[in-house]
């Protein structure tokens, strides 16, 4: 399961670029239900319930004159007025709202003005919708729905890309610099979960020898890395990449027998220059790439599906 | 052969792990990455290498026995390191040279 990348503080960035990209038109409710200024406020209240509507704009011969809101109809029930005209009780000192206005700005009229509702006026001045604050949270919603699939299908896009198939295991471990008392620890558990899966003995020790020479590398020469190894359907892969130094000539360090380790690390067995030429007599792929002050990365992979090299 | 006749062979102590263990041969090396290289599974390890990783290469490789020569001091985390992976230790007067003749002799008789 992959998470989808929106930090929670990060998040309201999100929502406040679709408010600028969003435009009003994108939101509104585009079917308005008006009457004219010869309806009476009962005929008004009838078409609130029927279509479960709080105002109707009023129209005089297409143009928005005014609004009735259910504010003026419980205005009209408390004063007897039910029978009189829209004309003459519909609230006329209207705010209106341009189409093409970014939906942020329809945010801050809700803010300012207070109203339930905005009627949406075209470039002409026609009114060709009206938007209520449930559109545009309704809006933000499907975008930010639409958002999220974009980033998952990218997301996943890349990580085919990028990784290729996903593997079976996947482990990965630090490696500190002359730590000698923990090296050869993650080679020895990457091992271990090889023979418990049924790896056959003569692969699960070429991947340990190509995981502890890269492993031990690491501890000797860089100043701390990381190891990371995974065992795919058709393949073993150990990668390796370290912090630096970095290799000033990769082919002499891939010569046996060349080494720069110190006396001491040599009394101990090691920097004897076998170590990375075993762990690429050992691979069937061997990459190594290393940039001075920058660091060394190296992948070294086992396949399963030839030869001796058969897992089940 | 089980560890007991090879002990027995050195003169040998053993400082951790079971005396029925049977090895099938033995590698000489005081470089853990030619151990590395050449160790055969089943094979004792023979060297001065007194330090736990010789146990972490011996555990790779597949090497259910460690001989350290020349009496070397073995090291407390070497012997729980070794017990921890089931690999037997033990230790001896004599140099690799002659603990490897004599491992040598008994696995080639002529």
């Amino acid at each position: 399961m992959t998470t989808v990348p929106i930090s929670a503080d990060k998040s309201p960035g999100i929502v406040l670029e679709l408010l600028y990209s969003l435009k009003v038109k994108d939101a509104m409710t585009t079917e308005v239900v008006t009457a004219s200024g010869s309806a009476t406020l009962r005929e008004i209240q009838g078409i609130m319930k029927e279509k479960a509507i709080t105002g109707v704009p009023i129209l005089e011969y297409g143009r928005l004159e005014g609004i009735v809101t259910i504010g003026d109809i419980i205005g009209a029930l408390d004063s007897g007025s039910l029978d009189k005209i829209a004309r003459e009780l519909m609230s006329t000192s209207l705010v209106t709202i341009d189409a093409e206005m970014p939906l942020s700005f329809a945010v801050t009229y809700f803010d300012r003005y207070k109203y339930g509702r905005f009627p949406v006026l075209d470039g002409t001045g026609r009114l060709c919708g009206i938007i209520t604050a449930s559109d545009i949270l309704r809006r933000l919603l499907i975008a930010l729905n639409e958002e999220i699939c974009r980033m998952e299908k990218r997301m996943a896009e890349r990580q085919a890309k990028e990784e290729g198939p996903l593997p079976q295991v996947e482990m990965s471990f630090g490696t500190m610099p002359h730590d000698f008392s923990k090296a050869g620890n993650a080679s020895q558990k990457f091992k271990k979960t090889l023979v418990e899966r049924g790896c056959p003995p003569q692969i699960a020790r070429k991947a340990a020898i190509a995981s502890y020479e890269l492993e031990l590398n690491q501890v000797i020469h860089s100043s701390g890395g990381i190891m990371r190894m995974r065992i795919f359907d058709d393949s073993i892969e150990i990668f390796a990449r370290d912090e630096g130094p970095g290799i000033p000539d990769v082919g002499l360090a891939m010569q046996e027998g060349f080494s720069t380790a110190n006396e001491w690390v040599r009394s101990l067995g090691f920097g004897a220059g076998m170590g990375l030429p075993n762990a690429k007599r050992v691979s069937d792929d061997f990459f190594i790439e290393s940039k001075m002050g920058v660091g060394t990365t190296i992948r070294a992979s086992i396949r399963l599906d030839q030869g001796e090299n058969q897992w089940n | 052969m089980e560890l007991s006749h090879a002990a027995t062979l050195t003169g040998a102590i053993l400082v951790v792990g079971s005396a029925e263990k049977k090895i099938s041969g033995g590698y000489t090396s005081d470089l853990l990455s030619d151990v590395m290289a050449h160790a055969k599974t089943g094979d004792a390890l023979v060297t001065i290498q007194a330090h736990k990783n010789t146990v972490a290469v011996a555990s790779l490789v597949g090497a259910p026995a460690i001989f350290i020569c020349n009496n070397r001091p073995i090291p407390e985390d070497m012997i729980e390191a070794a017990a921890a992976e089931d690999i037997a230790l033990l230790k001896t007067a004599l140099s690799q040279f002659e603990a490897s003749g004599r491992l040598w002799s008994a696995f080639s008789p002529s």
